[in-house]
C-alpha cells in the first residue's frame, strides 16, 4: 500500500523534477555562453513577454483556435464519410486510395499558393490548409478500422442474412470507432499546427488580423524573440486543449465497453 | 413427410480450397430430427469445416449437401451457430447482444426485447442483462451466446467447440444446461469438440474423424436416455463409452513416433 502511494507520487513528481532540471540547464547555458536575451531568452523573460503581450496573444489564440476547430471539424466529418465509402466497396478503395495517398505526400507548402487562389486569403484558406493536414490520418485509421471487424462477427452477421447496410451500421461502424478516435487524436494534435502554418502562409495577406501564425511573423520581423517564445508556449497550450478535448470524447464513447478502459490492479 | 425427412444430409461430399488438397473426402452423414451428433477428431481433420458447410458460410466441391431438404444458404433461418469464442459485440449489453439476430431479421423492438429477456432468464442471466461483455466471465459470455442463438428458435443448432476455452467445472455445468435447454427448445444439434467426455455426455451419436484428408472414421451410438444427469459421468457404462471413443481416436492418430 505505502509502496504504491510512493510510486504514484513519484510518477507525478518526475516530470516536475525533469522540468526543473531543464530550466536550470537553460539558465546554465545562458550564463556560460553569454548569449544575449534576443538570442536565448530565459524562461523568466519569456513569461514577462507573455504577460506584456497578453492582449495580443489572447486575441490571436482565439483566432487560431477558430481556424483550427473549423479545419478539424471539417476533416472529422469529411473523413468519416470518405472512410465509409472506402470501407464499403473494394472497387472504390482501389480506385481512390492511391490518389488520397498522393495528396497526402504532397507538401502543403507547395499547395499553399493554389489554396490561396481557390479558397481565398484569410479564414477560408486557413481552414482549408488545416483540413488538408488533419484529414488523412483520420481516413487512414478509420478505413483500417472498418476493414478489421472480427471475422467471426462478420460470419455471425452473414448467418443471420444481415443486409450490407446493417453490417455497416451495427458491426463495422462500431468496430471502427476506436480507430476513428485514434485518427481524431492525431488530427487534434495537427490541427493547431496546421492553422498556425496557414496563418503564417496565408493569413498575413489578409491585412494583419491573423492569429498566432501572423503574430509569429510579426514578432520575427521585429526580432522580439522572448515574445516569439511566448507565442510558441501559447500554441502549445492550444494544442493541449485540442488533444484533451478529443481524449475526453474518446473516453465518453468507449469507456463503457472498450478494453482500453478496463480497470486493472496495477 | 416433413417428420421423416432428415435435417441434414451429406452424400459423398468433398471439399477443397481452390486447387488445394482435399480438406474433406467422401463425407456421408444423415442427421435426423432430435439427433445430437458430435464430431470429434484430431486438429485439422475438418470438423469445423463440416459445420461451416451446413451453415452455408462455405461452398463445397463435390457431392451433395441438403439442410431440411434445401440448399444450406436457403435454410439459414432454420439454424443458429454458436462459435468457439462467444463472439458477442463488445459495445452492446448482454440484452442487446441477445436481441441482435432478431434485430437483423427486422423483429419489432418490443417483441425482440421480450424474447431476448426470456432467453437470458432461461440461461440464468436475467440479473446481468444490462452488463457489457467485458464485465462478464467466460461462462456467462457463452451463456449469452447460447441465449442469442436460441432466440431464433432454430430447428438446427450448430456448435463449434463452444466450451473449449472454459475450465472443466464451467464446461460440465454448461453441458448440463445445454441438455436442459434442449428438452425445452427441442433443437437438433451438430456439435464439434476435442473432449471425449463432453461428447459422450451430450450426444446420442458420435462421429470420429481422421485427418488429411478429413474423413469419417467411424460412428458410435450413445444410448443413455435423456434427460441425462451429472451422475451419469460416474457410471461405469459412461467410462466404457469414453474408452471406446478414445480407442477409435488412437487408431486415427496412429502410434506415437519419436
Amino acid at each position: 500500500m505505502t509502496m504504491k502511494k510512493t510510486s504514484r507520487f513519484l510518477i507525478w513528481m518526475l516530470p516536475v523534477v525533469s522540468g526543473l532540471l531543464f530550466v536550470a540547464l537553460w539558465y546554465g547555458v545562458r550564463a556560460v555562453s553569454g548569449l544575449k536575451s534576443w538570442i536565448l531568452p530565459t524562461p523568466l523573460e519569456i513569461m514577462q513577454a507573455a504577460w506584456q503581450e497578453r492582449g495580443r496573444l489572447f486575441a490571436a489564440v482565439g483566432h487560431t483556435a477558430l481556424g483550427a476547430l473549423g479545419g478539424f471539424l471539417l476533416a472529422a466529418v469529411f473523413a468519416f464519410f470518405t472512410s465509409m465509402l472506402l470501407g464499403v466497396s473494394r472497387i472504390l478503395r482501389a480506385s481512390l486510395y492511391p490518389w488520397l495517398l498522393m495528396l497526402q505526400m504532397t507538401p502543403v507548402i507547395v499547395l499553399t499558393p493554389v489554396i490561396m487562389l481557390w479558397a481565398g486569403p484569410g479564414m477560408p484558406g486557413i481552414i482549408t490548409i488545416t483540413w488538408l493536414i488533419s484529414f488523412f490520418p483520420i481516413v487512414a485509421n478509420m478505413t483500417q478500422g472498418l476493414l478489421s471487424a472480427d471475422l467471426n462477427h462478420v460470419a455471425l452477421f452473414r448467418m443471420c442474412n444481415a443486409r450490407r447496410l446493417q453490417e455497416m451500421r451495427l458491426l463495422r461502424l462500431p468496430s471502427a470507432m476506436p480507430y476513428y478516435l485514434t485518427g481524431l487524436r492525431i488530427a487534434a494534435a495537427l490541427a493547431p499546427t496546421g492553422a498556425i502554418f496557414g496563418e503564417y502562409m496565408v493569413g498575413n495577406s489578409s491585412g494583419g488580423t491573423g492569429g498566432l501564425g501572423f503574430l509569429v511573423y510579426s514578432y520575427n520581423t521585429q526580432i522580439k524573440i522572448p515574445a516569439l517564445f511566448a507565442s510558441a508556449l501559447t500554441s502549445c497550450l492550444l494544442g493541449f486543449i485540442f488533444v484533451a478535448a478529443v481524449s475526453w470524447l474518446n473516453w465518453a464513447v468507449l469507456h463503457k465497453w472498450h478494453d482500453s478502459f478496463e480497470r486493472t490492479d496495477h | 413427410m416433413e417428420a421423416v425427412s432428415p435435417i441434414v444430409k451429406f452424400t459423398s461430399l468433398q471439399k477443397r480450397y481452390g486447387d488445394g488438397p482435399l480438406i474433406l473426402d467422401d463425407i456421408n452423414l444423415v442427421v435426423q430430427r432430435d439427433d445430437f451428433v458430435t464430431l470429434i477428431g484430431p486438429s485439422g481433420c475438418g470438423k469445423s469445416t463440416v459445420l461451416k458447410l451446413v451453415s452455408g458460410l462455405s461452398p463445397w466441391s463435390g457431392g451433395t449437401l441438403t439442410v431440411a431438404g434445401m440448399k444450406p444458404r436457403e435454410a439459414r433461418n432454420r439454424q443458429a451457430f454458436i462459435f468457439q469464442d462467444a463472439t458477442l459485440l463488445p459495445w452492446l449489453t448482454a440484452q442487446a447482444n441477445a436481441e441482435l439476430p432478431l434485430r437483423l431479421r427486422g423483429v419489432a423492438a418490443a417483441e425482440r426485447e421480450a424474447q431476448a429477456r426470456q432467453m437470458l432468464e432461461l440461461v440464468g442471466l436475467g440479473k446481468v442483462s444490462g452488463y457489457y461483455p467485458r464485465q462478464l466471465s467466460g461462462g456467462m459470455k457463452m451463456r449469452v451466446s447460447i441465449a442469442r442463438a436460441l432466440t431464433l428458435k432454430p430447428q438446427l443448432l450448430l456448435l463449434d467447440e463452444p466450451f473449449g476455452a472454459l475450465d472443466e467445472m464451467t464446461r460440465n455445468r454448461l453441458n448440463e444446461e445445454l441438455l436442459a435447454l434442449r428438452t425445452q427448445s427441442r433443437f437438433t444439434a451438430m456439435f464439434v469438440t476435442h473432449s471425449v467426455a463432453e461428447a459422450v455426455f451430450l450426444s446420442n451419436r458420435i462421429v470420429v474423424m481422421a485427418a488429411a484428408p478429413g474423413r469419417f472414421h467411424g460412428e458410435v451410438g450413445v444410448d443413455f436416455s435423456y434427460p441425462r444427469l451429472p451422475e451419469l459421468r460416474e457410471r461405469p457404462e459412461f467410462q466404457a463409452k469414453v474408452n471406446e471413443i478414445s480407442r477409435l481416436l488412437h487408431e486415427v492418430e496412429g502410434p506415437v513416433r519419436v
